[in-house]
């Protein structure tokens, strides 16, 4: 196959993809293909939606190749799509950037780290399939182990879990930010 | 319901301290004590008049600082919790809690900044399949799972055997049975899961097997209509959870060995 149709037939397989796709895959399917000329399409693909600033992105996420759009878009298809996507709260957030770092860990070392019941928040994470039971751990109760699943990964678009946010020292921590429009911030001062 | 969320505004007492050693723009690592459990208590009681349902985590919280109080103001080197480190300060395991849970915090933030699918970021939506067909299936209710198994087991020949046998039926084991049998049918009657079953026995233990996957979350419990039949259903996960299955079996039989 020529080079050229070669990206090209990669281009059309990303089109119609379902979910990240793997180098192997491609690899399986472009079996004449050797592997490294299939990658170095890969990034030639990326580069070229970078470079021209086209409205889809070729990301890699989750372990694989995946079409995206450009985050620039995001007002207009949002409004293209309607509905409005699920909300992270607060609580779902912290919860899951501790499974995230932490994993895999239980429910009660979570709360540990939260100071607080973390049921129905783990629930919320469960359900939506962002993070699950990966094992037991051998202490009494054999509670479940939580950790992070690959729709995590496609979530927050990562490549995978080497690729999380360096974690900051204990040293470099600074003060957080208090979202200002909160009730008690005023009342506090008051009382 | 609307105390839920205005207690919300603070995700627990660490994010409280957190909040108030911002506003006195103090070290988290030097803490006035005094100052800061008083502010502490001060929003407890404001919390409490607004009708907040205030958590006991808060007051937990509440009883550590004014323990902690209370041993700064003993002379240094005083002698009176033999058993603690002398000289250690005391708001030391607190502030290594307050400083790992303020680590997450931030990394909480910075996943937040990510570009994240369906706010940021979009994928092509996947095109029709013959299975995306509407379902109009809703969750079934415990009331529900328990009238249908009444149902089953009312249907056992009533006549009574007295031959004793002692069955080994593990729920484990049920489980796998289950798994294998929603590998061969994505979808069954919960009826059908329990064909050639003859016991009592047997029927609760291949009842407790489906609660235990659902639990794990191999497979889902669905209901065309209030009273319908009751449809059992590979669940995105089930393959993982039946190789955790597998393994939990193994590792039991090594300790029973």
């Amino acid at each position: 196959m020529e080079r050229e149709e070669l990206k090209s037939v990669i281009e059309s397989l990303l089109f119609v993809a379902d979910g990240p796709q793997t180098l192997q895959r491609f690899g399986e399917l472009l079996d004449q293909v050797d592997r490294q000329a299939i990658r170095d399409i890969l990034s030639e693909l990326q580069a070229d939606y970078e470079n021209q600033n086209r409205g889809v992105r070729l990301v890699e996420v989750a372990g694989g190749y995946q079409l995206r759009t450009a985050k620039a878009n995001a007002d207009w298809v949002k409004k293209f799509l309607g509905g409005r996507p699920a909300r992270m709260s607060k609580a779902t957030l912290e919860t899951l950037a501790i499974v995230a770092y932490r994993q895999p860990i239980t429910k009660a070392e979570v709360e540990a780290i939260r100071g607080v019941d973390v049921d129905g928040v783990l629930t919320t994470l469960l359900d939506r399939n962002l993070i699950r039971a990966v094992a037991r751990k051998d202490v009494p109760g054999r509670p479940f182990l939580y950790g992070t699943t690959a729709e995590f990964l496609q979530l927050f678009n990562l490549k995978d879990l080497s690729h999380l946010p360096t974690l900051k020292e204990m040293e470099e921590i600074s003060l957080p930010e208090i979202p200002g429009d909160l009730l008690p911030v005023d009342i506090l001062e008051e009382s | 319901m609307s105390t839920k969320v205005q207690l919300e505004i603070f995700e627990g007492p660490l994010d409280l301290l957190l909040h108030l050693i911002k506003k006195n723009e103090v070290s988290i690592t030097d803490i006035p004590i005094a100052t800061i459990t008083e502010q502490y208590l001060a929003a407890l009681e404001l919390m409490e008049s607004l009708d907040l349902d205030v958590a006991g985590e808060f007051l937990v919280m509440a009883a550590t600082l004014i323990h902690i109080k209370s041993r700064m103001l003993l002379p240094a080197g005083d002698d009176a919790e033999p058993d603690e480190d002398e000289g250690a300060d005391p708001r030391a395991e607190l502030v290594r809690r307050l400083m790992e849970y303020q680590r997450y915090k931030e990394a909480a933030a910075e996943l937040e900044q990510r570009e994240v699918l369906t706010r940021d970021v979009f994928v092509r939506a996947s095109g029709p399949t013959e299975e995306a067909a509407p379902r109009e299936f809703r969750e079934v209710s415990v009331l529900e799972l328990l009238e249908a198994l009444k149902r089953v087991i009312d249907r056992l020949p009533k006549d009574v055997v007295h031959e004793v046998l002692l069955e080994k039926i593990t729920v484990r084991e049920r489980m796998t049975v289950l798994l294998d049998k929603l590998r061969h049918d994505s979808r069954m009657h919960f009826e059908a899961l329990f064909a050639g079953v003859r016991s009592r026995l047997e029927i609760v233990v291949t009842f407790l097997a489906m609660l235990e996957l659902v639990k794990v979350r191999a497979i889902r419990i669905f209901q065309d209509q209030p009273g319908g039949d009751i449809v059992i259903e590979a669940a995105a996960g089930m393959d993982e959870a039946a190789e955790r299955v597998v393994l939990d079996e193994a590792e039991e039989d090594q300790h029973g060995a």
